[in-house]
């Protein structure tokens, strides 16, 4: 549409151009569109949240005292908590407190959510960002060994490995490799222990075994798609006008080749990363790796309300903008594209 | 493609399916790990349930796995095991073909505001990680198989209504439904005798994926403790319940895996198999689980 026209450089891809008229700021308006829907989704996702963790009559109260507590007890703690409001005010008052950053008391701890979570977050995004760092590199190079030759016997041996590891649950292929290097070989520590007062940098090798779970896996759907693109891209027609014109190869592969895979290739990414924070539930309670996807579960098992809300936004909000910015830096590389979006 | 292939109703996998190695592979895995976990249960040598021996015993003649770590025999926990992983995943997703395929159908026939609000929603529910979804739900109706159910179906409830309302969108202004307004018949006749034969085809192309996909979702939450509740039989229990054990008893635990491992790659390899010979990818659907 509007920043199709205004950015038209790069070899084009067939896309369907529309004959809207330019505004002043087009990718400007863009980024507000996409910011504004992203608002709309969480705000609705917020009252999914709420709505879905408060189904059951037995409120936090019943879940502090247990069944046995008497109703007098119970309807005192319900008014202390603020569970004898109506539900939409009890809704209003629960966004306003998130939106100022004030997540409530954990039932079971009884102390501050925020507490409990920030340390977590900061273990998640480490073990995330040491797994993409290995993968994301590893697995688009693998994708486009596999794509340049479609058929040949590099292709096949990738397709095929990668076919089968997509489909292994990360909590069966977390235990086989429990299983060789922690019981059988013992190179490394089967759990992640964490020294009280560190973080898992200063203990690299609890990170070894959770990474490489998630790469087996993560590695195995990049690759499908990296390759399914470069299939694509090499097959195109400016693909065989440039062979036809005598370009080597290798040059086609990085000149034309790579630079139109780069596209898709981001949104490879924005997908591994949110298929990342589900990986990351499994792989944490596996390792038990103290990250806010093991804190989620123990929470949802002990029907911690306030806890499994407030994560469980965080997490939303996460995945939200990680759409929003492979949308828009789609966009920059490939204009084309945007009609896509 | 020939006259006689073209005649088939087009669910039918065609030719070249039948002679692929993968759509093999994919059928003697699948068929072996549903042998194991439809018949299994009737070959049992102990109860599920028994506590026969001490915990973590070796294997020797009466337990041919060993057992585990309340000294169940392994070996028939895991021929019971399997019935949880496949009822549920079939179930949950027959569920939301159900609910997803209604709402596609629905959105994409009636002409109305009904349409745009079914999407927006769809849209929606399409922008919350599906893991969240059922985590969410647990905490709000517990951790049950019922829920369990429910919350997988639900994750696959906005896909479905998106590709059956696309595909009913193009078999709708096909000149046999439009004879069939013309001839005066009812909606739903339209919808049952028109419509859903002839969108059969793209919708068991997208089941196989998303039946991997079900049977990831079912065994991942019952290995996370969210779900089946000990001491159910069911293989990826089986895996969290037994781990402290690794070291004394592997088989506890390697049996249940691999027989899981075996039923979503062959799962996989055999959707892969028939969306291959149909000409798309399955690997659009699987990322998104």
């Amino acid at each position: 549409m509007d920043i199709a026209e205004s950015r038209s450089q790069g070899p084009a891809t067939p896309g369907p151009v529309s004959a809207k008229r330019p505004r002043a700021h087009p990718l400007v308006w863009f980024v507000v569109r996409r910011l504004a829907a992203g608002v709309a989704i969480l705000a609705a996702v917020s009252v999914i949240v709420f709505a879905g963790t408060e189904i059951l009559p037995g409120d936090a109260a019943t879940a502090i005292l247990g069944r046995d507590a008497t109703p007098e007890a119970v309807a005192g703690l319900r008014q202390q908590l603020g569970l004898d409001r109506p539900v939409v005010e009890q809704y209003t008052s629960w966004v306003a407190g998130l939106l100022h950053g004030e997540f409530g008391q954990s039932l079971t701890a009884g102390v501050p959510v925020s507490e409990l979570i920030g340390s977590r977050i900061v273990d998640s995004l480490i073990l995330a960002i040491v797994a993409s760092l290995v993968m994301i590199p590893l697995a688009v190079a693998l994708g486009v060994v596999a794509g340049c030759r479609p058929g040949g016997v590099l292709d096949s041996a990738i397709t095929w490995t990668s076919l089968g590891m997509i489909a292994v649950p990360e909590f069966v292929i977390g235990t086989v490799l429990v299983l060789l290097f922690a019981v059988r070989l013992q190179w490394l520590p089967a759990v992640s222990l964490l020294p009280f007062d560190g973080g898992p940098l200063d203990v690299p090798s609890v990170l070894v075994l959770p990474v490489a779970t998630l790469v087996i896996v993560g590695v195995a759907y990049i690759i499908r798609m990296v390759r399914a693109g470069v299939v694509e891209v090499m097959a195109s027609d400016y693909v065989q006008m440039a062979r036809l014109n005598g370009v080597v190869e290798r040059r086609v592969i990085v000149r034309h080749g790579l630079r139109n895979a780069l596209a898709p290739t981001v949104q490879v990414v924005a997908l591994t990363l949110q298929w990342l924070i589900g990986g990351l539930f499994i792989v944490e309670i596996v390792f038990e790796y103290p990250g806010i996807g093991q804190g989620l579960v123990q929470a949802v098992i002990a029907r911690d309300i306030p806890l499994v809300q407030a994560v469980a936004m965080i997490i939303a909000t996460v995945y939200v903008l990680i759409t929003i910015v492979a949308d828009i830096v789609v966009v920059l590389l490939v204009p084309k594209l945007r009609t896509a979006v | 493609m020939s006259p006689a292939t073209r005649r088939l109703p087009t669910w039918v996998p065609r030719a070249s399916f039948a002679h692929s190695w993968s759509a093999r592979i994919g059928l003697a895995l699948t068929a072996t790990v549903l042998l194991i976990a439809i018949f299994g249960p009737f070959f049992a040598p102990h109860s599920p349930s028994e506590l026969a021996s001490g915990s973590y015993a070796p294997p020797s003649g009466a337990y041919p796995f060993g057992t585990d770590l309340l000294g169940r025999d392994v070996l028939s926990r895991v021929l019971w095991g399997g019935r949880s992983v496949v009822g549920y995943a079939v179930i949950a997703t027959a569920l939301a073909y159900l609910v997803g395929g209604t709402i596609g159908l629905v959105s994409g026939y009636s002409r109305s505001l009904v349409d745009p609000v079914l999407m927006r929603l769809v849209d929606i529910l399409l922008a919350i990680p599906p893991f969240l979804l059922l985590l969410v739900l647990a905490t709000g109706l517990g951790t049950t198989p019922a829920v369990l159910i429910i919350g997988v179906a639900a994750i696959h409830v906005p896909g479905i209504a998106r590709i059956v309302r696309a595909a009913t969108l193009e078999v709708s202004v096909r000149g046999y439904v439009e004879a069939a307004v013309a001839r005066g018949e009812t909606t739903s006749a339209i919808l049952r005798r028109q419509i859903l034969p002839n969108i059969t085809g793209t919708v068991i192309a997208d089941g196989g994926p998303r039946l991997t996909i079900s049977i990831l979702l079912v065994a991942g939450l019952n290995y996370l403790g969210i779900g089946l509740q000990p001491p159910a039989a069911d293989w990826a229990l089986m895996i969290s319940e037994n781990r402290p054990g690794l070291d004394i008893q592997p088989w506890s635990v390697a049996l249940p895996a691999l027989l899981i491992a075996m039923l979503t790659i062959g799962v996989n390899v055999l959707a892969d198999a028939i969306a291959r010979s149909r000409g798309v990818s399955v690997d659009e659907e699987l990322i998104r689980r």
